[in-house]
Formats: structure tokens, sequence, C-alpha cells
């Protein structure tokens, strides 16, 4: 993505003349990409290039990713899912940042991150099941650790700073990452969480997925800064943008990020570019607000087709590999939406039964009058 | 301009808006994907095109923000109406509420005032995902100074924004999502506010009083229904204004049916049923025939969509209590 036309206009202001005025601090933010668009390498790629599996690993997931979020689009088009927020166009970020991550790290996802998730281990079901509206998604097999998306914008900062202070004080070397919106940036959550980390120097790697997006305010209006990335420089902290379409990128940014914080040099932010080629969620109606020329735009710079294109033109990967790969996602999908369809509406019970370690006394009561009015089909907003 | 046309609730705050706007140039609404967008539920349609971008202001992602930057305008001579997106999203801003907007009179000793109206849908029983259905309405009707509004039908929704956008002091106005496509009725576009603190009652009957506010006036006017077909004869009464409360066509209502039950789609624990319990219990205990009820969603987290249903307070729920209430006496 040429990161020029994603930052905001440039608001340096003149230099002073006055002798009055010393020169304190420049900052500097750099974009990193490898691969561009149809697959040209554009630098020297990084050492984890050479394997070559590695890369096939990420591009499988990236396809996973978008069958997955297809299949969704398509449960809640026939009433069988809830509103689901599209990751389509922003695979790289979820693959690249959870594929670079330790399984001991800490994830604290965005309700986008689905790709995230799935890298992480979350099941495509429980996933969906979530979506589908039962708590029982949240719940996942993947890293016991990990936190359930966040969906009030941006209030899970503070949360990935604490889970980091834990880290710290427990003296282990993994790291709490926290991947966010563009918007979720103009949230205080977002600076105080920072601040702390800063101070406190945190095992906190902060991953911004800059889809210029936040529903119908653009990335323009949601904030005059150039970059979102200079915003960890005002913390202390260093801030870098990165090619988000291009899973290359990410990993090997995700992967220096985490070295660096296990190795005790503080917190990290990386700002990932890259574009919502969906609706905000099932809900929205986007061409309200944005114009389809300007989707289209972006569809060029689609990750997916990127490192399928840079695969093929090193002779790693076939047509054929195409279609198998696709064909083995379809039937992964499709066999945990059908288990994932199969399991039944929980009892009644289970409102009262995760409120408290143990259900206090007084709720027994209202626990046995709510299953017993939970049998009549009449009760419930009827 | 009188215009009359029949639409929802939702379309009748649309009007409303509209009509502040057109009326009141100090008059201004604020809020994320207000304008182009028109709202996520579209609220706010046409109105940035209509209004312009200086009094229709997309704000970033920022509901302390957003809350804050009311109260200031207000305090300048402006009408700030801000918009929190749903009221999941509303608990940041309860400190500029609180600390701010409902004490600025107070504090100032009336040189500062704060006429700022904060809406938000707000409630369940739409499937919402995560976060989206709360029902907060207690937490800010025990906020002194402040004013908390619910309307339950298009043309309350009209006459009670407007009001509640032309008062002097702050107000929470609580739209029930569930009822914003629910019903539609003639709504007349006449500038016309209904007055604040002023109970509606929405049905006369002399057995059992039935309050409640929001969008569970449907099940309690459907339970209304069944019950008369029982014999039962019920008096409705939608509080409409919680805070400050007027509790005198309730206590009116319930020293002539002698019982009372209160319905609604909040936690029951400390719920604002319990305050209007309290105000009987004040005022009217000796004309009581029976206890007096609560039907209320459990104190519980409302449950994600596939269980939601199960918490919602239900008509057969209030039927089976009236039917309890009418047996003890
Ligand atoms: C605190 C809060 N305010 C408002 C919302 C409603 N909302 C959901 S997503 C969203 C936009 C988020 O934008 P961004 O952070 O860029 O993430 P993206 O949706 O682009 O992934 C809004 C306003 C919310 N969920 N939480
Ligand atoms: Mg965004």
């Amino acid at each position: 993505m040429n990161s020029k036309s994603n930052n905001a206009e440039p608001d340096d202001g003149a230099r002073p003349a006055d002798k009055a005025m010393n020169h304190v601090a420049r900052f500097d933010i750099f974009c990193r990409r490898y691969i561009e668009p149809e697959g040209n390498v554009v630098a020297e790629l990084p050492e984890v290039t050479s394997d070559v599996d590695l890369l096939k690993r990420l591009y499988r997931q990236m396809v996973l990713t978008r069958v997955f979020d297809q299949k969704a689009i398509a449960l809640q088009r026939t009433g069988r899912l809830g509103t689901y927020p599209s990751v389509l166009g922003q695979e790289a970020i979820g693959t690249g940042v959870a594929s670079a991550m330790r399984d001991d790290d800490v994830l604290l996802p965005s309700f986008r991150e689905h790709g995230a998730q799935l890298q992480r281990g979350v099941s495509i079901r429980e996933l969906l099941l979530y979506w589908g509206g039962d708590e029982r998604g949240s719940d996942f097999s993947g890293p016991r650790n990990d936190f359930p998306v966040c969906i009030p914008v941006g209030s899970h900062f503070p949360h990935a700073a604490g889970a980091a202070l834990a880290i710290k004080l427990r003296g282990s070397d993994n790291v709490a990452v926290v991947i966010a919106g563009d918007g979720a940036t103009s949230k205080g959550e977002f600076y105080e969480a920072l601040n702390i980390a800063g101070v406190w120097q945190l095992p906190l790697l902060v991953v911004i997925a800059n889809n210029q997006w936040a529903i119908s305010v653009s990335r323009k209006e949601q904030t005059r800064a150039r970059t979102l990335a200079q915003k960890a420089i005002a913390a202390g902290i260093p801030g870098e943008q990165v090619d988000g379409n291009d899973a290359v990128a990410v990993f090997t940014a995700t992967m220096e990020a985490l070295e660096a914080i296990r190795a005790g040099r503080g917190p990290h932010l990386i700002e990932a570019l890259t574009y919502r080629l969906g609706d905000h969620t099932t809900a929205d109606n986007a061409s309200r607000y944005r114009d389809d020329e300007e989707v289209s735009l972006h569809w060029h710079e689609d990750p997916v087709s990127r490192l399928r294109d840079y695969l093929t033109a090193q002779n790693h990967w076939t047509k054929e590999d195409e279609q198998t790969l696709l064909e083995e996602c379809r039937g992964q999908v499709d066999s945990e939406a059908e288990a994932y369809l199969a399991i039944p509406v929980q009892p009644v019970s289970a409102m009262f039964d995760h409120l408290f370690a143990v259900l206090p006394e007084p709720l027994k009561l209202q626990r046995e009058y709510a299953m017993e009015a939970g049998k009549d089909d009449q009760n419930g907003g009827n | 301009m009188t215009k009359m046309a029949e639409t929802d609730l939702l379309g009748a705050v649309n009007l409303a808006l509209g009509r502040a706007l057109q009326d009141d140039e100090t008059t201004i609404v604020l809020g994320e994907d207000v304008g182009v967008n028109g709202g996520v539920f579209r609220a706010t349609d046409g109105l940035q095109e209509k209004f312009g971008s200086a009094r229709v202001l997309d704000t970033p992602l920022a509901e302390c923000a957003i809350a804050g930057i009311a109260v200031g305008a207000a305090t300048q001579g402006f009408r700030p109406v801000a918009e929190i997106q749903f009221a999941g999203f509303i608990y940041p801003v309860i400190d500029q509420v609180l600390n701010h907007a409902s004490r600025l009179r107070t504090r100032t000793r009336g040189r500062l005032s704060c006429p700022m109206v904060l809406r938000a849908p707000y409630g369940g029983g739409v499937h919402a995902p995560e976060h989206h259905s709360e029902s907060p309405e207690a937490l800010f009707a025990h906020i002194p100074g402040l004013r908390v509004v619910i309307p339950s039908s298009p043309q309350r929704a009209y006459g009670l924004l407007l009001a509640a956008i032309r008062n002097p002091d702050p107000v929470v106005f609580l739209e029930p999502k569930r009822l914003y496509h629910a019903l539609r009725e003639d709504v007349t576009d006449d500038g016309k506010e209904l007055p604040l603190d002023q109970p509606v009652y929405l049905r006369q009957g002399r057995d059992i009083t039935l309050v409640t506010w929001g969008a569970s006036t449907l099940e309690v006017l459907r339970a209304a229904e069944q019950l008369e077909a029982e014999g039962i004869s019920t008096e409705v009464i939608d509080v409409a204004t919680l805070s400050p409360l007027n509790d005198e066509p309730i206590c009116a209502s319930v020293e002539k049916t002698g019982r009372c039950i209160v319905v609604h789609e909040a936690a029951r624990t400390g719920g604002f049923g319990a305050e209007i319990v309290a105000r009987i219990a004040d005022r009217s205990l000796t004309s009581l025939l029976a206890p007096v009820r609560r039907v209320t969603g459990y104190d519980t987290v409302i449950p994600l969509p596939r269980l939601e249903v199960k918490y919602m307070p239900g008509t057969r729920q209030i039927v089976d209590t009236a039917q309890e209430v009418m047996a003890l006496s």
C-alpha cells in the first residue's frame, strides 16, 4: 500500500526564525514494505522469507480467514448468525501478527480480528458460536489467557497494559498484544494505556489495524495526525508503520517488535495500513458514505492475491495448489458451520451459572424462577 | 410549517431533531456517524445535508469527548444534542454527566448551566451484539440535577425530545430501540412539546395499576388486554420521565386500584422499579390491597441473542403476576 496516500496531509509548522526557539526534538516514522501489489518485491526480503513453508502457512491462514468470513456473512444473511463484522481485506494483519506470537503471549483482539483468533487456535465453530449469540464462543479452546473480543471500542488497551504488568511482575518473557482499529486511537483509554506502558516499560505490543474507516468516519476525519504510529512517540514508545496488506511485512515487524519487547526494551506500537473492503458490519451499508470507486481501487492492494502472486512468481505455488487449498478450507469451514448449527441453545440457568464463582444464595430463587418462566414461550419480549 | 405524517419512533426522533435545528440556530447535533451516514439507526438521516456540517457534526470515536464537548458548548449558549451510538458505550460518559453536566448550575449558583441532551438507543430484544442491549436508566436516575426521559410512542418521542432539547437543564434521553420500528402513527410536526415530569396514562382501569416505560409498554399493554378478557381491569402508566419522578399520577392510580405491578427490562436489584415501589410505600401504603410486585430483567448480565429472549420480561409473566396479585385480596 502506498503509505503516502493513506496518511493525512502534512501539518508541519514553519521553522521559527526566532533565536529564542531552540530545537529540542525531532521524530521520524517509517513504513515497512517488502512485497507490493502483484507480488513484486520492492526491498530485500527478510531472513524469515527463506522459509517457504512459513510463507505458505501465512498464505493458507489468510485464505482460511477469507473463506470463514464469506461463510459467516452467508450465515448472517440467512438468519443463522447475528450481526457480523467482516475482516475482508485485512487478513494479513491478524495472520501476520498472530503467527509471530508465541502460545504463551496474550492476545487482546478487537471485534474484527477473527483472523488473529483463528491463528491463535480459536476454532471456527467457536467464532461462529460467539457471533451467533452464545457466550460459549468466548470460552474458547485457544490460548486460555487470551481475552474475548472487545466490543466497546478501545476499552481493551488498558487491559493489555494490565496483562503486560502481570507478565512483568512475574518476570517472564511473554508479551501482551492488543489489536484495535484506527478509530480506537481516538479514545482516551488508548493514550492512557500507552502512557502507563511507556512509564513502566511494560511488555506490550499495540497493533493498530488502520483500515481507513471507523464506520462512516474516514481516517482523515478521525485525527489530524499524519500517522497513527506517531501517537506512540508522544508516550515515549517506538511507533512504526507497516504495509498491513503485506503479510511478510506484518509478520516481520511483529517478530522484531516482540523480540525487542522480550529483551526488555519496553512497549512498541505498529500501525498496519490496510483497507476495509467490506461494509462495517452486516448491519451497515457503506455505499451511503464512501464511493464504490475508492473500494475497487483498494482491491488492487488485496493482501491475499499479493502473497499468492509472490509465491506463484517464485514457483512455490500452482493453480492446483490453489484449488486444493480452497477445497480444504471450504470443507473445513462447512463442517465447522454444521457443527455450530447443531449446538443446542444453553438452558436458562446458564445466565446465572457464570455470574459468580459460586452463585450467592440470594440469587438461587431468581434462578429457579427464571428456569420455570423460561419454559414458557410466551415469556421473553413477547 | 405543520406537517402530519405517519411515522415510527425513529422517524419521530428525526422529525424532532430537524424541528429543533430549524427553530433554534443554537441547536447542534453531534456524535459518531451522525453526519453523512445519518446515524447507525438513521435517527439523524438527512440532517447534515439540510443543516450543514457545522451544526450536524461527525465526531471522532470518543464518547467522553462527545459528552464533555456538549457540556462546554452548552455553557456558552448552545443547545447540543449529542448521540451516544449505543447505551452500552455511555458508561465512560457518566463522569461528564455526574460530575459536570448535572452540577454546573449548582456549583455556580446558576451562573452556568447545561441545556444539553444526550440521546442513546437502549434496551434489548433486537438480537444485537454484546454490549448493545443494556438498560442503564437507573444509573442516570440516581444522578441529582439530571432529567431522564424515555419515550414509548412516535408522538411522545417527538414531543418529549423537543421538550428535552428546549429544557434549560441536561437531559438523558433514552430511546427504546426495540420500538424504533415497532409501531407507526400520525405525528404532527408542529413543534409542540410534551410536558416533562408527567407520566402518561396509556389505559384506564380499576383493579390493578401496571407501571412501566420504554419498550416494556408493548408487553404491558398486551398483558392488559389478556387480563381484560379475563375480567381484570388494568390501568397502565408510562412513567416517561423517570427523573425527577412525579409520583402523583402513579400514587393516585394505586390509591384507586389498590394493586400495582412495575415492569422493566433492566436488572431487578436497584432498578428504577424499586424507586416506584418506595414512593407507593411512602404515599399509598394504606390503600394497598396486595403487595406491590415487580416483573423485571434478572440480576444477570443480559445474555447474547441466543438466550436473550429468556431474559426479557414477557407478557405471560405480567399476566401471571397480575393473577397472583388479584388472588391475594
Ligand atoms: C466505545 C464505542 N463506541 C462506539 C461503538 C460503535 N462502533 C463499533 S465499531 C465502530 C468503529 C470502529 O472503528 P475502528 O476502531 O477503526 O475499527 P474498525 O471498525 O474499522 O475495525 C464504532 C463507532 C463501539 N463499539 N464502542
Ligand atoms: Mg477502522
